[in-house]
């Protein structure tokens, strides 16, 4: 990319949820090719954020802009986002009984990167990101989500990622309900899908997932507000101190914000 | 004859994929209205035994003095008196494709039938309008000594083994519309299974209404000796009319001794059609029937796929499918009843409504006293799509012995926002993700399927689906 304006670009982005604002003034951006940690205690509105940029319906944008390569990414429903090249990587993956993750992935692949994939090409490369993850082939024909264990549906999520091959990937805390074992796999995985082609906004509470993909920038979200942006050592830092420390400042900010404006 | 290919299509046909149909060119089209003469007439035609007039025309009796059923769906819509009870479109049945009169063969091309047929019929029975026109059993069957006729065919030239077990599964008395086919049936397939045989290759007759307000009562027999297995696949469209049509079919199974019969059937009846059908199997020691029944179409369904375990250890299981749209009721289930120790059986039924139609599981579970060790397992999901659709379940439960284990579990569910959300997300539109959730919940029963008829079922379920989102 070429093109001064970042790929992917957050602007003063408010969020309500059934009335009740939750993302109050985000602005982040984020380049193909870059690799964003986005940390913060529960509550923060991490998980608002993910499910709002994807245009989840429930999550309701009152304020700000989005945007994708230039296009106002918040006209657009859900599945146009997909094709756009945006992809979520989902906290609690629905399951959707019935349906095979090979035809699901047959259906997916087709309708974002249309229908030249040939039926023996995709399922090469369908075999070939399995055994990347260290997934069993027999997999494919296990139903979407349905029965598996959060460490398998959070691997199906980095498979999905994988196929779409997404322009932008935002990963909703999917090192949460992973033991250490496969927590490094999936990292691995998704440290070897990344190309200079694909940005990355990996959410998490936790820096243990950082330890393996390697952020180059980190931004602390906070009562719904990015409040500090840095590199690695930010990661570092938060580990250290918690998010007590960061949670107070931003308390007493707000304080005397609210201070003043009565 | 020679048909143009624009002939065969109606003017203000409506969007029904297979709402063709052809010009009329028939032999002989009986007057509207049922009467004692008509049923005489039906049967002289057809040269019958005298033994099959009285059971005719016992049966007629039986259907005028039986009332309607006044449980489950609404049949007061419809007029026995204008109604074409017979219909002869040509004098013999044909035996080899070259013989089928091409504008009927046009109709089979759309409807896919001689693929089909190359890919993997053993014989095709397809039934245009009340007789059937074409039939074709494969040497190796032959061989076998399998026999697969059209029902008519089979009462003549296998007389002994008609008499022997017509209408011992299902009376003419067992209800209005079994009497009703009972005294005017015609058509429909004769299968005989010797001993110890294995059919392969699964049989399969297609079925189609041509002629406007005529009802079609074709007649199945299968009898499957000791030790033998077949499986048979009844697949149906119809073209739409304006006024209603009655379909109401009888079909009898008869597994034998560590018999196997499996009975596949994709019900496509366009949605002005009454689809009211008798389905019951008797599974005699050690043997197991499969009832696989998919209604997608008609207006009205009544049907309760039935298997009489009376054997020791003798095996049933019935899986069903129904999807009702606008204007349609669906009203489908299944009967077993356990009349022997050691008997298992698994009922599973999954039903769709949408745009403010109506699903019914009506299911009767029965366990005679004496009947040990019965194990069943009913369960029976529902899946709206809108909040104007309508679907319930009616399940009755009879148990006279206390040594049985009886599990059921029903489910009512909508298509969740997560889940549409989640397969959007993903590239699919709004229909396509709508239709995968829907076939996804369908998968139980097309897994079941011959990979052509999956296709097919997931292709109607595209096109219902794609009229359910507005």
């Amino acid at each position: 990319m070429s093109s001064t304006q970042p790929t992917f670009l957050i602007e003063d982005l408010h969020v309500s949820v059934e009335d009740k604002p939750i993302l109050r003034g985000v602005n982040l951006a984020v380049n193909q090719g870059e690799i964003h940690a986005l940390m913060g205690p529960n509550g923060s509105g991490k998980s608002t954020l993910a499910n709002a940029l994807m245009g989840h319906p429930k999550y309701r944008v009152t304020q700000g802009r989005v945007q994708f390569q230039g296009e106002d990414v918040l006209a657009l429903t859900p599945d146009e986002r997909a094709r756009k090249g945006l992809f979520l990587a989902f906290q609690y993956p629905v399951a959707i009984p019935g349906v095979s993750l090979g035809n699901f992935l047959r259906a997916a692949t087709r309708a974002v990167h249309g229908p030249a994939l040939t039926a023996g090409a995709f399922r090469r490369e369908l075999m070939d990101k399995m055994k990347l993850l260290k997934m069993d082939p027999a997999f494919a024909a296990r139903y979407v989500n349905d029965g598996l264990s959060g460490g398998e549906k959070k691997r199906a999520e980095v498979l999905q990622m994988a196929m779409l091959n997404p322009k932008i990937a935002v990963m909703d805390e999917t090192d949460s309900g992973l033991d250490i074992d496969a927590l490094r796999t999936v990292a691995e995985g998704v440290n070897s899908i990344h190309t200079p082609e694909m940005g990355v906004l990996v959410i998490t509470h936790y820096q243990r997932l950082l330890n393996y993909i390697k952020p180059e920038f980190v931004h602390v979200l906070v009562q719904g507000r990015i409040v500090k942006s840095g590199g690695s050592e930010l990661v570092d830092q938060l580990e250290a101190e918690g998010y007590d420390r960061i949670i107070r400042e931003t308390e007493q900010k707000l304080a005397v914000g609210a201070g003043r404006e009565a | 004859m020679a048909v143009k290919p624009q002939d065969l299509m109606q003017p203000g046909a409506t969007d029904y994929r297979y709402g063709f149909h052809d010009v009329e060119d028939y032999k002989f089209k009986s007057g509207k209205g049922l009467t004692r003469e008509m049923v005489t007439q039906i049967s002289e035609m057809k040269n019958e035994p005298k033994w099959m007039l009285d059971f005719r025309l016992k049966a007629y009796e039986i259907f005028m003095r039986k009332p309607m059923p006044t449980w489950g769906a609404d049949l007061s819509a419809i007029d026995f008196d204008n109604i074409h009870y017979y219909v002869k479109p040509s004098e013999k049945t044909e035996n080899s494709w070259d013989e089928v009169p091409a504008y009927i063969k046009d109709t089979f091309d759309k409807l896919g039938i001689p693929e089909a047929e190359r890919k993997f019929l053993a014989g095709v029975s397809a039934q245009y309008e009340s007789e059937v026109v074409y039939h074709n059993i494969r040497e190796d069957l032959e061989k076998q000594g399998v026999l697969f006729l059209d029902m008519d065919s089979g009462l003549r030239e296998h007389e002994e083994i008609v008499k022997k077990y017509f209408a011992t599964v299902i009376p003419a008395a067992d209800n209005k519309f079994a009497a009703l086919n009972s005294a005017v049936w015609s058509g429909g397939s004769f299968i005989y299974v010797p001993k110890g045989v294995n059919v392969e290759i699964p049989l399969q007759a297609y079925f189609r209404i041509n002629t406007e307000n005529m009802g079609q009562f074709e007649r199945t027999l299968i009898i499957a000796d000791e030790g033998s297995s077949v499986h048979y696949i009844e697949g149906c469209t119809a073209p739409v009319y304006s006024s209603d049509s009655l379909h109401s079919a009888v079909v009898e199974l008869i597994a034998m001794r560590g018999a196997h019969i499996r009975y596949t059937t994709i019900q496509n009846w366009s949605s002005n059609v009454y689809n009211l059908v008798t389905k019951r199997a008797m599974a005699h020691e050690h043997a197991f029937v499969e009832w696989v029944d998919g209604n997608l179409g008609s207006k009205v369904t009544m049907k309760y796929p039935g298997i009489f375990l009376v054997g020791e250890g003798a095996k049933g299981e019935v899986i069903s499918v129904a999807f009702a749209s606008e204007g349609q009721h669906q009203d489908a289930g299944a009967k077993i009843i356990h009349a022997a120790p050691n008997t298992t059986s698994t009922i599973t039924s999954k039903s769709i409504s949408k745009g403010g139609g109506r699903t019914s599981y009506r299911g009767l579970l029965k366990v005679h006293k004496g009947a040990e060790n019965v194990k069943s397992f009913v369960r029976c999901d529902a899946l709206m799509l809108d909040e104007i659709s309508r679907s319930d379940t009616y399940p009755s439960i009879e148990i006279d012995e206390d040594q049985v284990s009886i599990e059921h579990e029903a489910s009512v569910s909508k298509i969740s926002d997560e889940q549409l959300f989640y397969l959007m997300s993903r590239g699919l539109n709004e229909v396509d993700a709508k239709t995968m959730i829907v076939n996804g919940f369908f998968e139980a029963f097309t897994k079941e399927l011959p990979m052509e008829y999956a296709v097919e079922l997931n292709r109607l379920l595209q096109l219902q689906m794609e009229g359910a989102v507005g």
